[in-house]
């Protein structure tokens, strides 16, 4: 009758997610902090794909960004100090399904983590390592980071800085087994979701690093960045972040960019003194990823590993 | 027959006697690479399969490819035999074969033998080209002798060569005849046990070492006057011959944990070098991490994920590993924590024993974080440990820590066959949805424990924090939240405690002296007090396992004894050391905790020599400390 064949249905899913379904809480970020637009970046990602919240968990370490977890509605684990990458590869190993986030610093990553930041990357696990990199210490109060410019007066340096700073992506792109490596700013959400959008879709670990600002404490090492978008470099190809013609047409620096060429994309990376790249650098989703290995013999049956060990304790029998 | 009987019959060559004894404890010594420790842990295993008690060690440099003829590189391997089950390594040898002069004074400094020890010295050094050599080796001679050693000079390689070109491959097998000649050794056990060890190579190589064996039997029949009987027990039950690290694999495959992540360090690597070939049998991973921080946030991040998981390391992994475990802790995470003990503080000694992490692993890490402990202390336990550590990781959602050693760790020796129950295996992981209001820190009014939510659980969303955090998981401001999670972690100690069962005595319940052990000096321990209880010493011992909780009613059974002592493997000061008194003195590890929980003024006897106890030392200081006594 009324013209609807016998099978008919309304076909509406069994759950449906909205924002708030991904909403932990409000954020005690500072105000104008740029991690909040990497959180409503990470939540619509998420609300678009309706990815299931409870299979979703974000690992950080300690820091400001590092309270990612708490504002997010999902499961997480705000651990220690420089140590989200060997907790969230842990995560992994046996729960491959279990979709990942990592939100660290450039303390936390480039500084006391850096060890495990390496080899995380070569580990290559599928995940996506969000580096909010605002160039300093900021929830024990303004101490030099990794990044921090060279003369940057922090309490620490309070004459300035001493060293020049460790530019994450030139590292990223020597270290073995990178296999996605991106940046973009926190001042562009089109730009910053498009680019984390990619990161989450590619097989392996999808490092971003976040040009973010830290109102509070280094208010102006991004202003001329983002006052004057000329000082930007937009790679653009099939393989970028999809960004609106409206997006893209702020950025009069555009270059067009093979992310599988990791020569010219360590050329854009070194070249970052004279224009800072934004997008994604280097991808080839044919690296070896860790969780290939560490999920052999998942799904074995009791009877089976009872059978296996006494084979194996007939193994050491007299 | 006494022990200088032996010499005698070595005098003798015509007229050979056998000489009964309850137990015999035999050496092997060369430089690194003859295949010693092979020998040696064949000779073991044969013994097993006779049915004879057996304590199996190894003697390990320091160096991989010490230089040869060096004393510091000597390496080998001890293996006590006995009628009775042998629990230790016992005290000095009756029996060394040493391929060179110099390893032996490699051993006479760690004060392996006695007079009367017999000597089987490789001669050939007497006429090596090099002047320096045959003088040596002429010197040892002489200082062996008088130090009161029974050398018998023999001409091992050149009879070995006789059989195969390849002496340096070959020699261990031939000494392995030679051995067992001696010392009674079923040869038909012996030829299975070789046939077990080579089945995996061609039926040659088994042949080939079939000959070498019965070459070195005939050898010592014709020129060796010297044999011994070590009568063995009836075979009643299935045994396995295994190490302490391997036991801890097989327990920890037998647990159901499917993840171990770890980092090169000795003394512990072994057990994860065993698990590295089976553990996929089992459908497990063993993860080498970058560093002993990952490799504990690894595996705290597959049990937040899932299924418990262990970590394994030794004591400067440990003090790494703490701020993680202080995590652990905080966040009630249930993981397994073995830590295989060395000597320390710092690099100290890698390949020593020494029971020095205990206060560590109870107090090391900032703030009050308390966790369950357990010490193994046979090699049976090491197996049987970590079915139960994972089984309180998750009953209570604490890490749990399992103390061994490396006395344990490569001592070897004959255990009852693991019975696998299905019980034992960790349950499959269950993702049924989550009441949501329920917190996922629903703290137990009385016992401190709650339910722990698992990613994928729907309703269970919850971040885990290391800040301190009410019973959702949030952040706490108040003044309270902090004390109320400590005082819930806390009462997890307490609601286990509460199903633990008083040690058991050994011996009378009342007496002299009560001697308190804990892990592997349990088998030295007891048969010190068997041989004083022997000789009308009112003494008795109890082994502690449970080390937090402590077990209960410990000050009770102390109260009924006049002196209390524990015998450890750690540093204490002497008690008449310059500046050491009744007023201030740092005591031995168990001893430090004892008084503080009990209230009982517990002396203690220890040293931090990186030695297994001997049993003959410890019923020394039991005699003294009892007014003589006869030993």
């Amino acid at each position: 009758m009324f013209g609807l064949k016998d099978d008919w249905s309304y076909d509406m899913p069994e759950r449906y997610f909205t924002l708030e379904d991904y909403e932990g809480g409000v954020a005690r970020w500072c105000p104008g902090c740029g991690d909040l637009a990497v959180l409503t970046a990470v939540q619509k990602i998420l609300r678009d794909a309706q990815q299931v919240p409870e299979n979703t968990v974000c690992v950080s370490g300690i820091g400001c960004s590092s309270r990612f977890p708490h504002y997010m509605k999902t499961y997480g684990f705000h651990g220690l100090h420089g140590r989200p990458l060997p907790v969230a590869c842990g995560v992994k190993s046996r729960r491959p399904e279990l979709d990942v986030w990592v939100a660290t610093g450039d303390g936390d990553c480039c500084s006391i983590g850096a060890g495990h930041w390496l080899h995380a990357i070569r580990y290559n696990m599928d995940m996506v390592v969000m580096l909010f990199d605002n160039n300093v210490y900021g929830l024990t109060k303004k101490q030099t980071s990794p990044t921090s410019p060279l003369g940057l007066k922090t309490n620490t340096h309070p004459q300035g800085a001493w060293l020049p700073p460790l530019d994450p992506l030139v590292a990223m792109l020597g270290f073995t087994n990178s296999s996605f490596v991106a940046q973009t700013v926190d001042w562009n959400p089109a730009h910053l979701q498009a680019t984390l959008h990619a990161a989450w879709q590619h097989k392996g670990l999808g490092f971003v690093r976040i040009l973010q600002r830290c109102p509070t404490y280094t208010d102006s090492v991004f202003e001329e960045l983002q006052k004057d978008p000329s000082r930007l470099l937009l790679l653009t190809g099939a393989k970028q972040p999809a960004l609106a013609a409206g997006v893209a047409r702020i950025f009069v620096n555009q270059r067009d960019h093979d992310s599988l060429d990791l020569g010219a994309a360590r050329s854009i990376a070194s070249s970052a003194h004279e224009r800072v790249p934004i997008g994604v650098l280097f991808q080839d989703e044919s690296r070896p990823r860790y969780e290939d290995f560490t999920t052999v013999g998942l799904g074995m049956t009791p009877e089976q590993k009872l059978a296996a060990l006494e084979r194996e304790l007939d193994r050491f029998a007299v | 027959m006494g022990k200088s009987d032996k010499a005698q019959a070595l005098a003798e060559p015509k007229d050979p006697t056998i000489t009964r004894v309850e137990e015999h404890t035999i050496e092997i010594v060369s430089d690194s690479g003859e295949g010693a420790q092979k020998a040696g842990q064949a000779y073991g295993a044969i013994s097993a399969r006779m049915g004879n008690g057996v304590w199996t060690v190894e003697i390990i440099p320091a160096e991989i490819k010490p230089p040869a003829r060096s004393r510091a590189g000597a390496s080998g391997i001890r293996v006590r035999v006995g009628s009775k089950p042998v629990t230790n390594m016992g005290d000095e040898a009756d029996l060394v074969v040493a391929l060179n002069e110099q390893v032996l004074y490699g051993r006479i400094a760690q004060k392996a033998y006695r007079k009367g020890t017999v000597v089987l010295l490789e001669n050939r050094w007497a006429d090596d080209p090099q002047e320096a050599i045959r003088v040596a080796y002429a010197e040892g001679l002489r200082h062996f002798r008088e130090q009161g050693l029974v050398v018998h000079e023999l001409a091992l390689e050149s009879a070995c060569r006789k059989v195969t070109q390849d002496v340096a491959v070959g020699k261990n097998m031939f000494v392995l005849g030679m051995l067992c000649r001696i010392c009674g050794r079923d040869p038909q056990k012996a030829r299975e046990e070789i046939a077990a060890v080579f089945g995996k190579k061609s039926k040659d190589v088994v042949a080939k070492n079939h000959g070498l064996f019965d070459a070195g039997w005939r050898f010592a029949e014709e020129q060796i006057p010297l044999r011994f009987l070590i009568p063995p027990a009836p075979v009643t039950s299935r045994l396995c011959v295994m190490n302490g690290n391997q036991a801890l694999g097989l327990g920890i495959m037998a647990a159901g944990m499917e993840m171990v992540a770890m980092y090169p360090i000795t003394p512990a690597t072994s057990a994860s070098h065993y698990l590295a070939g089976v553990f996929g049998k089992v459908g497990g991973c063993v993860h080498q991490a970058e560093d002993e921080i990952a490799a504990i946030g690894f595996a705290i991040g597959a049990s937040y994920a899932g299924k418990t998981a262990c970590t394994i390391t030794s004591g400067p992994g440990l003090a790494l590993k703490t701020e993680f475990l202080g995590l652990a802790v905080m966040a009630e995470i249930p993981l397994v924590v073995v830590v295989v003990q060395r000597g320390g503080p710092s690099t100290g000694l890698p390949t020593k024993v020494e029971q020095g992490d205990l206060l560590a692993v109870l107090y090391g890490q900032p703030g009050d974080a308390p966790k369950i402990v357990i010490a193994a202390a046979t090699i049976e336990e090491c197996f049987h440990l970590p079915i139960a550590a994972r089984r309180l990781a998750e009953a209570f959602r604490t890490p749990v820590i399992v103390l061994t050693d490396a006395n344990l760790a490569t001592g070897v020796a004959p255990v009852p066959r693991p019975e696998p129950q299905p019980d034992w295996l960790a349950p499959p992981l269950d993702l049924a949805a989550w009441d949501p209001a329920v917190p996922p820190y629903d703290w137990d009014e009385r016992s401190g424990i709650s339910p722990r939510p698992i990613p994928g659980q729907r309703g269970g969303e919850y971040v885990l924090t290391g800040l301190a955090h009410t019973k959702q998981s949030k952040v706490a401001y108040d003044p309270d939240s902090n004390q109320n999670g400590c005082a819930a972690r806390s009462k997890k100690l307490a609601a286990f405690r509460g199903t633990l069962v008083p040690p058991t005595v050994e011996g009378d319940p009342d007496g002299d002296l009560l001697v308190v052990g804990w892990g592997s000096s349990l088998g030295a321990i007891r048969e010190a007090v068997d041989r004083a209880r022997g000789e009308g010493l009112r003494v008795s011992s109890l082994h502690v396992r449970f080390l937090s909780p402590l077990e209960p009613g410990l000050a009770a059974i102390f109260a009924r004894f006049r002196q209390v002592m524990t015998v450890e493997i750690n540093y204490s000061d002497e008690p008449d050391a310059p500046g050491v008194g009744p007023e201030y003195r740092r005591r031995a590890q168990l001893a430090t905790l004892l008084r503080g929980e009990t209230l009982v003024d517990v002396d203690c006897w220890s040293n931090v020599h990186g030695q297994p106890l001997r049993p003959g030392h410890i019923h020394a200081e039991i005699a003294r400390r009892l007014g003589g006594g006869k030993h």
